[in-house]
This record gives structure tokens, C-alpha cells and sequence, in this order.
């Protein structure tokens, strides 16, 4: 796996653990607790993390190599 | 007796779209249980995201809100949408790929040739069949409560039907619910097989999301009683008490051991089946991307209704729902009783049909799963694969469903147990397997004696600690590592990952053909 999608992806696990909105009672746009808003915005950097990685880590021979080996004839 | 006849109406178009996809089978074995290797990018997203988010998403995670606060998002919504993709990238594609090539169709026929081990699978089978039972048994029991939740007072003069709540009394018994819902999925599943599952998930992960979010509004409205939805939102998370609305009585440690558990998707038969019916890799680009953001369409409205049912702002009349006379609020019931309570009658018709799609649309898969490994990882693998013809592997294949649907709805006879612990418990035995599926994909140096010793290591500990919590009883059963409060699953995982490494290290490596087969060269 690429250098640069593990650093992200392990920036997305440290974020997750939020030590700092625990006990956080502030209401985000007045109704939303601050611990589920930065937890969803988690949620969506994750996928902008993986369109990243789909973008330009998605590995390139394995479409290939399923096609090229599976008509030498496979197991079942 | 609206509400009733709105299920009704739904389970018989589910019904009539399995029977539809039945006229396109084709009678081979492959097209049973892989749909011909021919699901796009579209249906595989919402066929894996139907598959993934059950009751447990649904009517766990409102329930949990319930009783943990907006905590719970953290604990698994969130951490899905990071781990999840992970898995479909670095497992579900490399395994498409491995299976294309050489022919598998099951997560035990790739580990027979990848560990050169004709006993991994019969290790393998009875286990991954005993921990999608639990899984199972979440979906069957909360199908049960909803539809009895949701019928309450359709029957007022069936005695059978009367209870001493008046939440549920006059409501179609949860046994009663519990079997018609078998019944449903297996009539699409044994006609459709896997193209009439992949089609009946994504119609009902579309319905389930849609109605979620309708859901979400309806009950904001009523119970917020302003004049917008804004001002509702607002009223409501105002009335939020401090205990839930933030993780004061969270155990940070804890929190954070939690980010093991979704590592289970790599490990799930049923879903590994689901990436094997991609038509190319290109495929799994949208599942990747699209997948934690659907997590957090359907896990935010959910968690927010588990909290605001905390509130003074629910009406104190009818009471909440109860388990059996305890006085015990039964969390696994707050859904539906706030879609009942607080939803006209058509609504929340509609609303039920919403949350039984998403239980169904795990169900279906997790039948299907268990009868393709019945039929191909032991009859065929020990009767011949050539003794049989197609004809007769759909037939085991079907007949495995039978009966897994029987042993499923017997188990769901006795008590019912919390469905997120049911649920943290069943996917903490997967996630404790996951450094073997791990490990078979990217390590060149994983033994047969490593996965055994993986194995066993990771299903005595499970054993062990769930013994120890008193089979589940213990709802908040956690372990003390160093000092620190740890989810069970977290020394689960570390004694399958040290005992597959070490062993392995001693033991002889697979020979130079067999990794050959398995790495770049």
C-alpha cells in the first residue's frame, strides 16, 4: 500500500480517538452534540480518504490477472 | 390493523421480486450462488451496505443511544466507515481476484489452497457456521419485536395476542413475527439465490434509507413540537441530559478497543460470497468510497432518536416499552415504538417495512452463505465435485438453507438477549479471525499449524470471556489489560495474532508452488 494512504489512514484512526470533545456539551447548529457532528465529519474524511486511494492506489494488475488466469481455466 | 396490512403488502412484493429473479436462473450452481459473477458497481455497493447494516444498525444502535449516549457512533459507525473500506480494499479486492482465478466460490476453499489443508475447513466450517447464528438470531429476534411493536392493538381480540404492556399487547406475537420473516426471506433466497438477494438488498437498502430519513424528520416534528424541523432539532437537543449527549461515563480505553470490531467484515463468509459476485475490480471502487458515508446516513438519525427518547420531551403516555413485567425499558424497542407512537398509522406502516428491509437484507445473504459452504465445502468437497451435478448443488445448497432457517428460528424461541451485545459478541469472533484472512492475503509466511493455532486460540478465548460474561448476560462485560479497561475482543485478537506468528515461524512454510499460485512472483 502506498506510503501516502497509510499516513492518511492512520491519521484517520488517531483523529478518531477525540479525547478532546469527551466531555464536550456544546451543540452544533443547536441541536447537534459536538461528539456526533466530529464524529460524522469522521465518517465523511473517510471517504474522501478512500476516493483518494481509489483514485491513485488502486492496484492496477488485478483485473488482469483474474482475467488472464481464469481463462488457463480455474479450480471450480 | 393499517400498519399490518402495509407489512404485508411489503413482504409480498419481496416476494414476488425474488420469484421475478427467479425466472432469470439460469440452473447452474454458479449462477445460484454468484448471480454469474455479474453484479455492478451499483448493486454491489448496496448489496454489501444492506448486508452489513442489520438490526443491529437499525434498532441496536437507537437502542444503545439509548442507554450510552452519542457515544455509540464513535464506538462503531465511525470506526466502520474507516475500517470497513479498508477491508474491501485490501481483502475484498486481492480475494476477488485470488477467486477469479482459481475458481472459489467460499472463504474455506481459498483457505484449503492457500494452507495447502484439507482439515482448515473442517475447523472452519462448524465455527463460521456457529458465529453467523448469533448473527442470525439478532435479525430474527428484532423482526419479532418490531412487527409485534408495530401490530400492537390490530388484534384486541385474539387472547393469544394480549400482553401486559400496552405498548405490544393486541400486537402479532414476536414468535409469530419472527417466523413469518423466516419464511419470507427464505422463499426469495431458495427461488432467487443470490441474483434475487443482491436485488431484494438493494431495493430495500434504498427503502430503508429513504424511510430512515423520513423517519428522522417525522419524529423530530412531532416530538419537537415547534412550527420547523430546524426548531424541533433544536428544542430536542437542548432537552438532551449532559450524560448523553456527551461520553462522560465512557471508558476512553474502551472506546478505543472498539476500533477492532468492524475488522469482522473481513472475516464474514457471507460477504466474502457478496465480493465474489463483482463482475470486475473496477467494481469495488463505489462500495470503497460510498460505503462510510451511507454508514453515516443511516447511524446519525438513529443514534439522535436514541437520545431524544431519553428526553422529557417523549410523552409519558403510553409508557415506554418494557422487557416482559421488569420495568426494565427493553432499548431493542424504542424504535419502533417511537415510529408508532409518534407517526400516523400509514407512516408507520411504511416506516416498519423500512427497518424489517434492513434486517431482511442481511438475513438473506447469511442464508444463502451458510447453504453454498454446506454444499460446496462439504458435500462436494468430500462427495466429488464431478459425482454431482448442478441440479443437485443448488438442491444442497437449498436444503442447508431449510435448514439453518429452522435451527435460526428455534433459537430465537429462547429469551432474547440485547442485540448489540448479541451482535459486539458474534462480530468480536469474526474480528479475532481476521489476522488469518489478514495474514493468508498478504504473508508469505503463514503455516497450516499458524492458522490452526490462529483458530483455536482465537475460538477458545471468545469461549472463554463469553463464559465468562455469563453467556452475554453481563451487558458491559470488559476486560482489565494493564490497567485498562479493554473491549473482550481486544485479547481475542491478540492471542489468534500471536498464536498464528509464532507458530507459523516454527513450522514449515507452504511449498514454493503454493505461494507462487497466491504472490507476484
Amino acid at each position: 500500500m502506498p506510503r501516502p494512504l497509510i499516513i492518511l489512514i492512520v491519521i484517520l484512526l488517531v483523529l478518531h480517538q477525540d479525547n478532546w470533545f469527551w466531555n464536550d456539551e456544546t451543540l452544533v447548529f443547536g441541536f447537534i452534540p459536538i461528539g456526533l457532528f466530529y464524529h460524522a465529519c469522521i465518517s465523511i474524511a473517510a471517504s474522501v480518504v478512500w476516493f483518494y486511494a481509489v483514485k491513485k492506489c488502486w492496484p492496477r494488475d488485478v483485473e488482469s490477472l483474474a482475467q488472464a488466469d481464469s481463462s488457463e481455466g480455474g479450480a471450480a | 390493523m393499517t400498519e399490518f396490512w402495509i407489512i404485508a403488502g411489503y413482504l409480498t412484493l419481496l416476494l414476488l421480486l425474488g420469484l421475478f429473479a427467479s425466472r432469470m436462473f439460469s440452473g447452474t450452481k454458479s449462477d445460484y450462488q454468484l448471480a454469474s459473477h455479474s453484479i455492478g458497481p451499483f448493486l454491489l455497493l448496496m448489496s454489501i451496505f444492506g448486508t452489513t447494516m442489520t438490526a443491529f444498525a437499525l434498532v441496536g444502535s437507537t437502542g444503545e443511544a439509548f442507554k450510552e449516549g452519542i457515544g455509540v457512533y464513535g464506538m462503531l459507525a465511525s470506526s466502520s466507515g474507516i475500517i470497513h473500506s479498508l477491508c474491501f480494499f485490501l481483502i475484498g479486492v486481492k480475494v476477488w481476484s485470488l477467486a477469479r482465478r482459481h475458481g472459489y466460490t467460499t472463504q474455506i476453499q481459498y483457505f484449503r489452497d492457500r494452507l495447502e489443508s484439507d482439515k482448515i475447513g473442517i475447523l472452519l466450517f462448524p465455527i463460521l457456521v456457529g458465529l453467523v447464528i448469533p448473527y442470525l438470531l439478532i435479525g430474527v429476534i428484532s423482526a419479532g419485536t418490531v412487527i409485534q411493536n408495530m401490530t400492537a392493538g390490530a388484534f384486541p381480540n385474539i387472547e393469544a395476542f394480549a400482553t401486559s404492556s400496552p405498548g405490544t399487547s393486541g400486537g402479532v406475537p414476536p414468535q409469530l413475527g419472527s417466523l413469518v420473516i423466516c419464511l419470507v426471506v427464505l422463499c426469495y433466497v431458495f427461488f432467487g439465490g443470490m441474483r434475487g438477494t443482491a436485488w431484494a438488498n438493494a431495493f430495500q437498502t434504498i427503502v430503508f434509507m429513504v424511510l430512515g430519513i423520513v423517519t428522522f424528520c417525522v419524529i423530530a416534528n412531532k416530538l419537537g413540537g415547534q412550527d420547523s424541523l430546524l426548531a424541533n432539532l433544536k428544542t430536542l437537543g437542548e432537552a438532551i441530559s449532559p450524560e448523553k449527549s456527551t461520553r462522560v461515563d465512557m471508558s476512553k480505553t474502551k472506546f478505543f478497543s472498539y476500533l477492532l470490531i468492524p475488522l469482522s467484515v473481513g472475516m464474514f463468509p457471507h460477504l466474502f460470497q457478496h465480493w465474489l459476485t463483482a463482475k470486475s475490480a473496477s467494481s469495488f471502487k463505489l462500495p470503497v468510497v460510498a460505503h462510510p458515508v451511507f454508514i453515516m446516513i443511516v447511524w446519525v438519525p438513529c443514534v439522535l432518536v436514541g437520545v431524544w427518547a431519553t428526553t422529557s420531551l417523549v410523552p409519558a403516555r403510553p409508557p415506554l416499552p418494557t422487557i416482559g413485567d421488569t420495568g426494565i425499558v427493553n432499548a431493542n424497542a424504542i424504535l419502533p415504538f417511537l415510529v408508532k407512537t409518534q407517526t400516523s398509522a400509514w407512516l408507520g406502516g411504511l416506516l416498519t417495512a423500512g427497518i424489517l428491509a434492513a434486517i431482511m437484507s442481511s438475513l438473506d445473504s447469511q442464508f444463502l452463505c451458510l447453504g453454498t459452504m454446506f454444499s460446496t465445502d462439504i458435500v462436494t468437497h468430500y462427495g466429488g465435485k464431478d459425482r454431482y451435478t448442478d441440479r443437485q448443488q443448488v438442491l444442497f445448497t437449498r436444503g442447508f438453507i431449510i435448514a439453518i432457517v429452522d435451527i435460526t428460528y428455534a433459537c430465537s424461541l429462547a429469551q432474547p438477549k440485547s442485540v448489540f451485545t448479541l451482535g459486539v459478541w458474534c462480530f468480536s469472533g469474526f474480528s479475532s479471525l481476521f489476522p488469518l484472512v489478514f495474514a493468508a492475503v498478504y504473508w508469505r509466511g503463514l503455516t497450516k499449524f499458524g492458522a490452526y493455532a490462529a483458530v483455536l486460540a482465537s475460538i477458545s478465548a471468545w469461549l472463554y470471556l463469553f463464559r465468562e460474561s455469563g453467556w452475554g448476560a453481563n451487558r458491559s462485560y470488559t476486560i482489565d489489560i494493564g490497567g485498562y479497561e479493554v473491549m473482550p475482543v481486544a485479547a481475542m485478537f491478540a492471542a489468534s495474532l500471536l498464536a498464528m506468528v509464532g507458530v507459523s515461524l516454527v513450522t514449515k512454510p507452504p511449498r514454493d508452488s503454493t505461494l507462487q499460485k497466491f504472490f507476484a512472483r
